[in-house]
């Protein structure tokens, strides 16, 4: 052949361009960009994700300080280290914290990270919009712990029922800065869904078809899509708060036609499905430790599956369950009931795949399956006073009483934080290069195990001998003394076991 | 362990960007039309709960006046044809004919703007007035937003196929641009309904 037919080499891709080179080019490619502005700007999900857990958890321990200081003032009767303010704050900022900063964004934190890796992809769909839905969730954050500390912190609850947040009974900005916050969590919260379920839909490896995607997938693919319904909901609902308080709009108030109601009728539509959103995942964590640990293939992968549909469906049916002492109709009542004791069914197969795993395989009892099985302990234990609870004439009782938080804490802790412990010490490697001390990881689950039913079991009793929530004091010689300086000594431990985590990473 | 890369296949002559569901795009705009969707059904939610807990609907206000939202309906509705044209020629990647569409979409959208400040001013209440009047401009103002996001999406876009940026992604942004238009419309179907009829049928 002459050299005038021969084709110019186009040193573009390929074999022409030699392996040195190539790898030159993929590392630039997908490279960090060097220096402060690199770090700021990076849109690898593996980055923002280590930075979306890292943030979760400082809200975790933000959160948890302020749950010591409640428990330091309800150690016993008429203590004054808090006023009634300061308290009113606190347990609005422990729990606005903890659904809103810690719990649904460190969910989404593991599923930014793994999810890419474990369907087989370079990135996650949407890498700038993944960037961005961190910076504006730290925004969210910073803004409402900034309002705490210059004493401007929502005080009306992490639920912000109106009339007590409206613009009657909470002026000045208190209520605006929640509002607004959940503006700006909920659109971080959106936005990564959207990413997970495009990533999971159009950039599996090919081979990977969704049968065969792991189940911690399968759970994240969920719960986005629970995100996806629920969330509009809040959004919604504190934009007519925020409306309602600042240009006077009267979605809320009866005297113009308003309701209150409807407020809790929207908020409980996102709520509840909340509730899910944060336990899924948690379910794909448990999904995931256990095989590796009980050193068998997980039990019922088909079961599992179609378990997080029916909890995906069926969450969106028990809104009402929170309010059945608000007086509405008891048909409505009666259907509430039945569907909130359905969605223990799903729970139940989730349970009972695996135990069967564990039952049929050769067990080592390292750190993540520690958590694991203090998480099926502290959740059925939940479940079974969720059942209690679905119960109109027992809620009726026990609706707002201790018996409430010793409920939901033994779901969400038990349901979310025992299994995203597991997932920190069986993944912190993947994160970061390093084990972490297994000795260290017993002292930190027996301590935190020991600590939660010591802190929120006699909480169960608290409310059912009639000691109301959110109650800054209580007055001597109504019996709630002893429990209450159980449940305190329990948080000691149960930070101590915090602590003891913090001291292993 | 050796990580130099090794050769498997010249993928270089794919295509950089695809249309429709090939597109990731495509998923994602259609991720936040559920989203949006979603809010838009709940607003609607709300609007019949409010219209449940009073006697007469809308309390003691004449219900919004016709001619804008209608006209508003039938503009978005006829839209649809050159917005499903321009969806049309922009899959063949006809630049010219793009261009077209985009700029009669952008005067479209524009135009539909306008008469949305006219409906504000149609329908008979304030935001402040009840609850009744708050839920109208909710609704009114949440579907704004939708125009007003798509309106700037559109004329972004034609500003980039009249200049250098032109690339075979652009198309594709064309596109999704085009199927967040129909949403846009076929949101504003059943709130027309529920703004305008509703209110005199009860």
């Amino acid at each position: 052949m002459s050299a005038r037919s021969e084709k110019p080499v186009i040193r573009r891709d390929g074999p022409a361009l030699g392996e040195a080179e190539t790898h030159r080019r993929l590392s630039l490619s997908w490279a960090t960009p060097p220096g402060l502005w690199g770090w700021l700007s990076s849109v690898d999900h593996k980055q923002v994700g280590r930075r979306y857990i890292v943030t979760a958890f400082v809200f975790f321990l933000l959160a948890g300080l302020l749950a010591l200081a409640m428990r330091m003032q309800l150690s016993g009767p008429e203590r004054t280290l808090l006023s009634p303010d300061r308290y009113n704050q606190i347990f609005t900022m422990h729990g606005t914290t903890m659904m809103f900063l810690f719990a649904v964004p460190v969910m989404e934190a593991f599923a930014i990270f793994l999810v890419p890796l474990m369907v087989g992809t370079r990135a996650i769909a949407f890498p700038r919009l993944n960037a961005f839905s961190y910076w504006v969730y730290l925004a969210g954050g910073v803004m409402l712990w900034v309002a705490f500390i210059l004493n401007a912190g929502p005080d009306v609850g992490w639920f912000a029922y109106v009339p007590l947040s409206g613009p009657q009974f909470s002026p000045g900005k208190r209520v605006d800065f929640w509002a607004q916050m959940i503006t700006f969590t909920e659109v971080a919260a959106l936005a990564v869904s959207v990413e997970i379920i495009v990533t999971v839909f159009k950039q599996r490896a090919p081979g990977m078809s969704l049968n065969r995607i792991p189940l911690f997938v399968w759970g994240q693919l969920v719960t986005s899509f629970m995100v996806v319904f629920a969330m509009p909901a809040v959004m919604v609902s504190s934009s007519m708060l925020i409306m309602d308080r600042l240009i006077g709009t009267h979605f809320f108030n009866p005297a113009e036609g308003g309701d209150a109601l409807l407020w809790q009728h929207l908020f409980w539509f996102f709520g509840h499905p909340e509730v899910y959103i944060i336990f899924l995942p948690a379910t794909g964590f448990v999904s995931s430790i256990l095989p590796t640990f009980a050193r068998r293939p997980i039990f019922g992968y088909t079961a599992l599956v179609l378990a997080l549909f029916a909890t995906g469906f069926l969450g969106f049916g028990l809104w009402v369950h929170h309010m059945f002492a608000t007086g509405l109709p008891h048909l409505g009542n009666s259907f509430y009931t039945a569907a909130s004791m359905t969605i223990a069914i799903p729970s139940g197969i989730q349970i009972f795949c695996w135990i069967a795993t564990l039952w049929d395989g050769r067990p080592r009892f390292a750190t993540p399956l520690l958590f694991v099985i203090g998480f099926i302990v502290v959740f059925v234990l939940g479940g079974l006073s969720g059942i209690m609870l679905a119960s109109v004439p027992l809620d009726s009782q026990a609706h707002d009483t201790y018996f409430v938080v010793a409920h939901f804490h033994y779901v969400l802790i038990g349901g979310a934080v025992f299994p995203l412990f597991g997932a920190v010490y069986y993944w912190f490697p993947k994160f970061t290069g390093r084990m972490l001390s297994e000795r260290a990881g017993a002292w930190n689950f027996w301590l935190f195990f020991i600590g939660f039913n010591l802190t929120f079991f006699p909480m169960h009793i608290l409310g059912l001998i009639g000691m109301p929530r959110r109650v800054y004091s209580y007055p001597a010689g109504m019996g709630w003394d002893g429990p209450n300086l159980l449940a305190s000594a329990g948080a000691v431990i149960l930070a101590a076991g915090v602590a003891t985590f913090l001291g292993n990473v | 362990m050796d990580q130099s890369p090794r050769f498997a296949a010249d993928l270089a002559h794919l295509p950089t960007s695809a249309h429709g569901p090939r597109s990731l795009t495509w998923w994602g705009t259609l991720g936040f039309i559920l989203i949006e969707g979603a809010g838009f059904a709940l607003a609607a939610a709300a609007y019949f709960y409010l219209m449940g807990q009073t006697e007469t609907w809308p309390p003691g206000l004449a219900p919004p006046d016709w001619l804008w939202g209608t006209l508003q309906l039938v503009l978005t509705l006829v839209s649809l044809i050159p917005n499903l044209w321009t969806d049309r020629v922009a899959h063949a990647d006809d630049l010219r004919k793009v261009r077209i569409g985009l700029v009669v979409m952008s005067a479209v959208g524009l135009l539909t703007l306008v008469i949305r400040a006219f409906e504000f001013g149609a329908l008979n209440c304030r935001w402040d007035d009840n609850a009744y009047g708050s839920i109208v401009w909710l609704l009114l103002g949440l579907h704004a937003t939708h125009l007003i996001t798509d309106v700037g999406d559109t004329l972004v876009l034609t500003v980039l196929m009249f200049t250098r940026h032109v690339e075979p992604r652009r198309f594709t942004d064309v596109t999704d641009n085009c199927v967040y238009w129909n949403f846009v419309v076929a949101a504003w179907v059943p709130l027309w309904a529920l703004l305008y009829v509703v209110p005199r049928l009860v």
